[in-house]
């Protein structure tokens, strides 16, 4: 049986369950609160964010692959493009696109077209360090690590801290090659 | 194509007007932050009260601005002054928006007169969530109980809000009850105003 053909991110997010955006955005909210009262730095609440990504990141790149068939990307070009147009709209609800390629093809930006956890957000004076969103780098580095590429995912614009745009820069280090055989006690 | 993004700037995020609340995600984007509200806050704590305790002021802060959203977009600028009418506001319009559908029923306490309870089969927290064995009666819906608290608190009517699993005959799972008990001085205040 040849594989089953991908789908694209729209025909995903029209077939899953969805819950209402507001709901998201100020659970969201909630937890940068509660980060920023206990963490009382903003570079931890940064870090912690980043970390709390990382965690959704390693277990949702099972989903994503799950619902979209995707199979192995060709290139790291490809890649960026399936998490723009797949991976933001399947679980988001929003698109996004790649762009400002390097010369290598292994560092390109990805600008989000909406973006629904800034909703109702405005930083105050004291958190101009906070980059509100750094979940969603830290998604992209979980999910990108467990299908063996290692990355960095900064953001290069961020609407909040007063730039025209929501832009994550990601950075292929290093793609790490499967090993065979794996062993079954690690 | 640098700055193509569609989202507007506004100078002043009060210049932004307001969504209609029709955006979604998808269910999982929604299940896997609340999962890590759930695990960052189990290290903050020493005991299950407190982990529930801290789920519970999360949802707070969540009650109280939809109290304020909805009370705008919904109502018009008003909101709901007597006890039965802000339950059935939490019940219905809250519910409808936040989770999608109503609460499955709103009774009043049998035994007493200030406690009401909103009952839910499976409540969307819920839906992805088994509790260890030794987490004993830890809910998640200590989340919801807050939101409930963080509405009908800034409405004006405090009360002490709790989430307890009850067994439901033939069913594997339990339904949720979200356990309103109201401050003495809102019954004060109902009874006066007759």
């Amino acid at each position: 049986m040849p594989p089953a053909a991908p789908r694209s991110g729209e025909a995903i997010f029209a077939s899953v369950e969805r819950v209402n955006a507001e709901l998201f955005t100020l659970t969201y909210g909630a937890i940068v609160r509660q980060l920023l009262t206990d963490l009382e730095e903003v570079d931890e609440v940064n870090k912690q964010l980043d970390q709390m990504g990382y965690n959704i990141g390693i277990r949702l790149i099972d989903e994503f692959l799950a619902k979209s068939n995707v199979s192995r990307c060709v290139d790291f070009k490809e890649t960026a493009e399936m998490i723009a147009k797949v991976g933001f709209k399947m679980f988001l609800g929003v698109t996004a696109s790649v762009m400002n390629w390097d010369a290598d093809g292994t560092c390109c930006s990805i600008l989000l077209e909406d973006n629904p956890l800034v909703d109702f957000v405005e930083l105050p004076d004291t958190c101009q360090g906070l980059y509100y969103c750094n979940i969603l780098s830290g998604v992209i580095r979980g999910a990108l690590e467990m299908v063996a590429m290692k990355t960095e995912v900064t953001w290069i614009r961020d609407m909040l801290r007063g730039d025209d745009a929501y832009e994550l820069q990601v950075k292929l280090l290093k793609q790490v090659p499967e090993e065979y055989p794996y062993k079954d006690d690690e | 194509m640098i700055g193509a993004g569609k989202i507007k700037q506004y100078a002043n995020i009060l210049e932004k007007p307001l969504g209609k609340g029709k955006q979604e995600v998808s269910l999982s984007a929604f299940a896997f932050l609340f999962s890590e509200l759930v695990q960052y806050n189990q290290t903050q704590v020493d005991n299950i009260s407190e982990l529930e305790t801290r789920l519970e002021d999360a949802g707070y802060a969540v009650g109280a601005r939809v109290l304020e959203l909805l009370c705008h977009r919904e109502k018009g600028n008003r909101r709901e002054t007597r006890l039965l009418g802000i339950l059935s506001f939490v019940h219905s319009t809250v519910w409808k928006v936040l989770f999608g559908k109503v609460a499955d029923s709103l009774e009043k306490g049998t035994e007493h007169e200030d406690e009401y309870m909103i009952s839910e089969k499976e409540l969307l927290v819920n839906k992805f969530i088994s509790i260890p064995k030794d987490m004993g009666t830890f809910h998640c819906g200590a989340f919801v109980a807050g939101i409930v608290r963080g509405v009908l608190d800034n409405a004006g009517f405090p009360a002490v809000v709790t989430a307890h699993f009850v067994p439901v005959e033939g069913q594997q799972r339990p339904r949720t009850t979200i356990l309103i008990k109201f401050a003495e001085e809102v019954l004060q205040r109902e009874a006066r105003l007759g």
